[in-house]
């Protein structure tokens, strides 16, 4: 079988190796945990300079990998997302970009005031909310923009995260575009900006608000969130309130949403420039050194995981094994996932799951038998349906944003 | 039950591992209660500074999980911390914590 030539938008080999064993052994268990095996006492050492970590259980969570205490953010072990497509509330990572994190949420006061250029300001309740407009639910994933910057190389500063900066959840709430039909937006509206209650310790520092122009803010899809897979956000996920903007980096998932402003400009507040911001061509990508335009950061590129053995793990030689994991992307969906044994060599189909619609993590599993004694080195390669696929090479841009190479976990076989 | 009794306090206890996994309703009011900060600023010429500093907006982990950085990346580092978040050190003790920073993680 031959190896995909494209980057983007390649067609896929046709899948040679379609025969599945559905009875097959599922890898796991802490003696095939491998090199990233999770202890809660000593914490853990992921695979960068710096890696060292140590878990906490946080209100509201379970224990997790803390990368920071203030403000407080924390990575989802990968072997999490083999437990399920969704991402348990108490397992979802926490980002938190100003240290003023309210941590007392009085939801029967809270309002979210709309306002700026539109005919008639509003101030709503959560039960305002839920009670006068349609409500609806969807599975979407949230990624942070900068998920696996830690892998970049040659590396970034900003947050070291590995690939555990994500999470897929249900979502319920209510479209804003019907809140914003309320209002009734005003013509020579642009953009629609968003803040959280979160503020800075210093008014100095610039207060975390992001802006959709208006056609986004528009979408059927992008919702005011109160509940996550059918219970309230955690206060540490944005109680009691969200912007849900499916597709798109979790930069633009304001939590804790109390203000919505229609502008009549282009916002230009720290968050929205220079921060959040790709360079402007197709990859997303310069050299080092390099300047180029930039755009803010967007949609959400093709990516996909082994979840169900970790690198470094030893597995049974000539024992078949099911190898599970998922697939996602910026809301096309998933049209199928790749998989090979020997470093991209040779690539079969895999089984998909369960479609819980586009925005969703997608799993997939297939069967892999090591045929001797040895290394090796397994991948995925997922593409969507309008044929947009991950990298060979990692893209590199300074900032360390989406990064959606393909993966590999190398297993030893004995 | 009282309303301020439904109010939901979640305290961690002492090692950190252990916390109520309980979820507000958004009926409801909600406080948690973090845990405490352990990170610490590593012993080294100016470290008074940088703790004095940098801990108004941040813990000193922000610090330690970066890669080594060289001395051109801290200072776009901190004088991004004076100019555009407002930290109220002067250009010559930007200097010193810069000193301090590479002495803690630092390469050529």
């Amino acid at each position: 079988m031959r190896k995909p030539q494209d980057l983007r938008g390649a067609r896929a080999p046709s899948a040679g190796r379609r025969k599945l064993l559905s009875a097959g052994m599922a890898i796991g268990g802490a003696a095939l945990a491998g090199r990233a095996a999770l202890s809660a006492a000593e914490g853990v050492m992921l695979p960068i300079a710096n890696g060292q970590r140590g878990f906490a259980a946080y209100p509201q969570k379970r224990p997790l990998i803390v990368m920071t205490q203030r403000p407080v953010q924390l990575e989802t072990p990968m072997p999490i997302f083999n437990e399920g497509v969704f991402t348990p509330n108490d397992a979802f990572f926490v980002r938190w970009h100003i240290s003023g994190v309210p941590t007392s949420v009085d939801a029967t006061k809270h309002r979210i005031n709309v306002h700026g250029l539109v005919k008639q300001p509003l101030s709503l309740s959560v039960a305002d909310l839920r009670n006068h407009y349609e409500q609806i639910e969807f599975a979407a994933v949230c990624q942070c923009s900068g998920n696996s910057r830690g892998l970049f190389e040659p590396r970034v500063a900003g947050g070291e995260w590995t690939n555990g900066a994500m999470g897929n959840a249900m979502w319920k709430g209510v479209r804003l575009r019907d809140i914003l039909a309320k209002a009734g937006v005003q013509t020579g509206a642009l953009q629609v900006r968003f803040n959280g209650l979160d503020t800075g310790p210093m008014t100095t520092v610039p207060d975390l608000i992001k802006a959709l122009d208006v056609d986004q803010a528009l979408r059927e899809d992008v919702i005011v969130a109160y509940e996550m897979n059918g219970q309230p956000l955690p206060v540490l996920n944005g109680f009691p309130v969200r912007l849900v903007v499916p597709g798109w980096y979790a930069t633009y998932w304001v939590k804790m949403l109390h203000d919505v402003e229609v502008i009549g400009s282009v916002d230009n507040n720290f968050w929205m420039n220079p921060a959040y911001r790709i360079p402007d061509n197709a990859c997303a990508c310069i050299e080092p050194g390099q300047k180029t335009k930039t755009i803010p950061i967007n949609r959400m590129d093709v990516r996909s995981f082994i979840t169900s053995v970790q690198d470094g793990a030893r597995v049974p030689v000539r024992q078949r094994v099911t190898v599970q994991g998922i697939a996602f992307d910026g809301g096309y969906g998933i049209k199928k996932v790749l998989f090979s044994p020997d470093g991209g060599r040779s690539w079969s189909e895999t089984r998909l799951g369960r479609d819980h619609g586009n925005y969703s993590f997608r799993q997939w599993e297939t069967a892999f038998e090591p045929p001797r004694p040895g290394t090796y080195d397994l991948q995925v390669l997922a593409f969507n349906t309008i044929g947009e696929s991950q990298r060979f090479t990692p893209r590199w841009n300074p900032a360390g944003y989406m990064r959606n190479v393909v993966e590999t976990v190398r297993v030893h076989a004995a | 039950m009282t309303r301020s009794t439904k109010n939901l306090i979640l305290a961690l206890s002492a090692v950190g591992l252990a916390a109520c996994a309980t979820t507000g309703n958004t009926d409801e009011a909600v406080s948690v209660k973090l845990p405490a900060e352990t990170a610490q600023f590593k012993p080294g010429p100016n470290a008074e500074l940088a703790r004095t500093y940098c801990t108004i907006c941040h813990t000193p982990d922000y610090i330690y999980m970066q890669p080594p950085l060289t001395r051109a990346v801290w200072t776009i580092e901190v004088n991004k911390m004076r100019k555009v978040f407002g930290a109220p050190f002067d250009e010559a003790q930007a200097q010193k914590i810069v000193d301090y920073l590479m002495t803690q993680n630092g390469r050529p």
